[in-house]
């Protein structure tokens, strides 16, 4: 499926153009650019400290760049505050899987949708008229499209305190989804998963792109689960685009594998390769 | 609450209150308020009236420290904003009393904008600090402003009137001061059902990535601050009707104190637990009282203890209940009713 | 025409009690800085130690050195207790429950104190020197002048135990980073707990003096309103800043009382507080540190 979504000219649901971000003296982006296109999954590889997560903050505008310009779909997003850039539909999750504790797992994934209702403050007290009719369709969209979708309805009522890891993971995925996402950025949607939770949540990926159109952006380290489903791989390196292309293109590049050599990577890296080219083939 | 599979449920989940059980339960609480003033003599009238003023404002104390996780030392001071608007507006007015509670709460809320504005740039503890800088700030007004607060001596105001009665005594009191607090808790409760209660939580909980999935945060705080000073200028109204005298003394700083003591010891970010918290601080130092009447043949000056001991007791309980029951008596209610299995309120 | 002569006095005054707020101030940064405990008790602390003078020099009439020792002595055990009751068993919860866990602490204390002492203003032997003093024509009361002296030495000690005792160094290795701190061995527990003691010593000392200036009374915890405010203007983890601001609003205080009346003291204090939250929150010389999401 990787093959098939890569040769499509689609438009451009996202636009990064020479990204500069610093702390301190620490250059954490350095002049990225790259763009992803709708409908599609892009990877961003690279290894820790590479500015991937930072570069996530900064296309949900949570870190204010020093330099460059980003631009989803036709809107140029430099100047709109974070909560203005969900409600234009870029939904995420986080690296360090951040939900509500104190809410059940209903009303985590509910929060997603804020940025799409309108009750105020008045109706809500009175929880009468529109706040009511939002509350119930909202439920029943929640309860038909997410929950059945992922699978989660025996946990719906459950604090999320009370879950397991790879489940947090997939109500973080939940609650993105409620966003009304036209694009989802995913931080290490597999990290810290079993072999079998990874394959679950890559079928849940395509999936989303597959029924909802969902452009992805997503940042793994998973090389195998990386080399299977992205169209587009990009690869991050001391805050520096070294490489980008389809997964066959990347994952032969000498930078690649050198960037990988000093973290140690470079052995999973190249075995995940191997391993994935080989599925690949089998599969063709 | 009841887990429903089916999805014909959801409008059931989605109710306040869900089962049949439930709504029994309720049905006999309000039953229970309404007679209470029939069966209860006058002192108890009295307390229950207090219990409901303190409700109201502790439930907006919760909006606030409990729900958003905006700790407040201003809510004494924000009732007093309320009751010297009410008090003002029914000496030079006589305005009829729903108007006057309603601009008071709207005057409170006002101010509580404003107290909240430094969160643009604070957040958690400076904000605290800025409630404690705006009850000095308040005092300092209340104190000094003597063309409209009276100064030290303050405002005596005349009673409310309803249909031509005076609402003088603590009996006829009751049915103004107790319905508007229940119409106040159950807002409160309809709020956490819709997105702004929720967005609240998500701001307590972890309020950075509340912004980046599309919650604006200073505009969520500012209605958080609005809410919970709106709750606090009505009680303070309520509270002015019910004492008559307001005086820049009615709101010190250990009131605020005693109303964050309250939701600890209740529980924070439970609307049960405000409820809780206020009724059981408020019957705190009555209970002293009974002790300290007790033990007066015994101790001489035992009423002269009763001051510093109830300090030292509210202190504790906060103390206390942070380490031992941070999630307060509505934790450890919930677990009662698990064990019964009938309660009526979904919190 | 102004009267330079009045103006130099009230902010001679100023700057004299404004070192009260400064050691005190630093008590609060020393706790901030190694547990990041917001203590709002620590003007009930500071009373507390005024008290206990009290009890030792008036109640018992023990000589002042003794009774000024005994007055460390228990402050310390104060905070040794305080922190091991209270502040441990807090270990990882939210800031906000550890604060407002202060202020059930201070209401603790100040019940205390009314319940053996009584609510009534008290006055502390006198021990500091009456005699009228003369820095040029300028009067100062040389009570607060000796405070400011004794104050002085407080910081000097605190700053030197801070740079070069052992204690002090594993201080400030546990302020800066607290898990490097647990894995180069440093005994973090016995640090929270050190800083309790160092910074509730100080607080009493600071009673002491308070207490021989203005009388003592259980409402004295309302210095610690003003400390707030210190430690906010100079940024809740800067010593320096607690310094700097101590002195700034000692004679901020002392210049609206002279100018504008006793109750624009309080007032004139906590506008300025207002003013710092929106144009720089986090205080003159505080870190800010940038979140991470
Ligand atoms: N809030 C921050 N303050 C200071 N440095 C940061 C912050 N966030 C990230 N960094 C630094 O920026 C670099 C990139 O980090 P990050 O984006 O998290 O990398 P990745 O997600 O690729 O592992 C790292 O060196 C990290 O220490
Ligand atoms: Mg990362």
């Amino acid at each position: 499926m990787a093959v098939e979504m890569s040769s499509d000219e689609g438009r451009t649901a996202l636009a990064v153009d020479g990204l500069r971000l610093s702390f301190g003296g620490l250059r954490a982006l350095d002049g990225v650019s790259f763009t992803a296109r709708e409908g599609s999954v892009t990877s961003i590889i690279g290894p820790n400290g590479a500015g991937k997560t930072s570069l996530f903050n900064t296309i949900s505008g949570f870190y204010r760049p020093g330099a460059g310009s980003i631009r989803f779909f036709d809107t140029p997003v430099d100047g709109l505050r974070p909560p203005e850039r969900a409600r234009l539909g870029m939904a995420r999750t986080f690296q360090n899987i951040s939900l509500f504790q104190g809410m059940t797992v209903l009303d985590n994934i509910k929060l997603g949708r804020h940025a799409h209702m309108a009750t105020g403050v008045l109706e809500a007290l009175f929880y009468l008229g529109r706040a009511r009719r939002e509350e119930m369709e909202l439920r029943r969209e929640v309860e038909e499209r997410i929950i059945d979708f992922l699978e989660i309805d025996h946990i719906r009522n459950a604090p999320v305190s009370a879950l397991s890891y790879g489940l947090r993971k997939r109500v973080e995925l939940a609650r993105a989804l409620a966003m009304r996402p036209r694009i989802l950025l995913l931080d290490e949607p597999v990290a810290g998963m079993n072999r079998e939770e990874t394959e679950d949540m890559a079928r849940f990926i395509l999936d989303v792109r597959e029924e909802w159109g969902v452009t992805i952006l997503m940042v793994e380290h998973d090389m195998g689960m990386v080399m299977d489903i992205s169209d587009h791989v990009v690869v991050l390196n001391f805050g520096q685009v070294i490489a980008k292309g389809d997964p066959g293109q990347v994952s032969s590049n000498p930078d690649v594998i050198a960037a990988y050599l000093g973290s140690g990577e470079v052995d999973d890296l190249r075995a995940r390769v191997r391993e994935a080219a080989g599925a690949a083939g089998g599969a063709a | 609450m009841r887990i429903g599979t089916a999805k014909e449920t959801y409008r059931h989940d989605e109710a306040l209150f869900d089962t049949p059980v439930q709504r029994w339960w309720l049905a006999g609480l309000f039953v229970a308020i309404a007679a209470f003033p029939f069966v209860a003599d006058a002192y108890w009238i009295y307390l229950g009236c207090l219990v409901a003023i303190n409700i109201a404002s502790a439930t907006g104390l919760n909006i606030l420290t409990g729900f958003t996780g905006l700790v407040s030392l201003g809510q004494a001071a924000f009732m007093g904003v309320g009751a010297y608007i009410v008090a003002w507006l029914e000496i030079n007015l006589g305005t009829p009393f729903f108007v006057n509670l309603l601009a008071g709460g709207l005057g409170a809320g006002l101010i509580g904008i404003l107290v909240g504005i430094p969160s643009l740039r604070v957040k958690g503890l400076y904000l605290a600090i800025a409630t404690i800088a705006a009850s000095v700030i308040l005092h300092f007004v209340f104190a000094n402003w003597t063309s409209v607060t009276g100064g030290q001596s303050g405002l005596t105001m005349p009673p409310a009137t309803f249909l031509g009665t005076a609402l003088d005594q603590p009996d006829k009191l009751y049915w103004l001061i107790v319905p508007v607090t229940v119409l106040m808790v159950l807002g409160a409760s309809n709020l956490f059902r819709t997105r702004i209660g929720r967005a609240f939580i998500a701001i307590r909980d972890r309020d950075i990535s509340a912004e980046v999935l599309g919650i604006p945060l200073l505009r969520y705080k500012l209605y958080s601050f609005a809410l919970s000073s709106f709750y606090a200028g009505v009680a303070g109204g309520l509270w002015a009707y019910f004492f008559r005298v307001v005086t820049p003394e009615s709101f010190p700083l250990v009131m605020s104190i005693f109303f964050l003591a309250a939701i600890i010891v209740g529980g924070m970010g439970s609307i049960l637990g405000g409820i809780l918290g206020a009724a059981f601080m408020t019957m705190v130092p009555e209970a002293l009282k009974l002790i300290v009447g007790w033990l007066s043949p015994w101790l001489p000056d035992a009423v002269a203890l009763l001051s510093p001991v109830r300090t030292i007791v509210f202190g504790a309980l906060i103390v206390g209940f942070l380490i031992f029951e941070p999630r307060g008596l509505a934790e450890a209610w919930r677990r009662l009713r698990r064990f019964f299995h009938l309660w009526p309120f979904k919190t | 025409m102004t009267d330079w002569l009045l103006l130099i006095e009230v902010s001679l005054a100023g700057i004299g009690s404004g070192g009260l707020y400064a050691i005190t101030g630093l008590a609060f940064v020393l706790i901030y800085k190694a547990t990041k405990v917001v203590n709002l008790a620590i003007g009930e602390i500071l009373m507390l130690g005024a008290y206990v003078f009290f009890g030792f020099s008036a109640g018992l009439a023990l000589p002042f050195w003794l009774a000024a020792l005994g007055t460390v002595v228990v402050a310390g055990l104060l905070g040794a207790g305080i922190e091991r009751t209270m502040i441990r068993p807090m270990l990882g919860e939210s800031p906000i429950a550890v604060f407002m866990l202060t202020i059930g602490l201070g209401s603790i204390l100040t019940g205390t104190v009314e319940l053996i002492w009584g609510a009534n203003p008290l006055r502390l032997p006198e021990y500091l020197p009456n005699q009228p003093l003369f820095l040029g024509d300028a009067y100062v009361s040389s009570k607060v002048a000796t405070a400011f002296a004794i104050a002085s030495v407080v910081v000097l000690i605190f700053l030197a135990l801070f740079r070069f005792w052992r204690g002090g160094v594993a201080l400030r290795a546990t302020a800066s980073d607290q898990a490097a701190a647990y894995s180069m061995g440093i005994n973090v527990p016995k640090v929270f707990s050190l800083s309790w003691i160092i910074a509730c010593v100080t607080a009493g000392v600071a009673g002491m003096l308070v207490g021989a200036i203005g009388g003592i009374s259980p409402t004295m915890g309302v210095f610690g309103l003003s400390v707030l405010v210190v430690v906010i203007v100079g940024g809740l983890d800067s010593v320096l800043g607690a310094l700097v601001a101590g002195l700034f609003i000692g004679l901020l205080e002392a210049l609206a009382g002279a100018y504008l009346g006793g109750e624009y003291k309080t007032l004139a204090t906590f506008v300025l507080l207002v003013v710092v939250l929106m144009v720089r929150p986090y205080g003159l010389f505080g870190t800010h540190e940038i979140e991470r999401l």
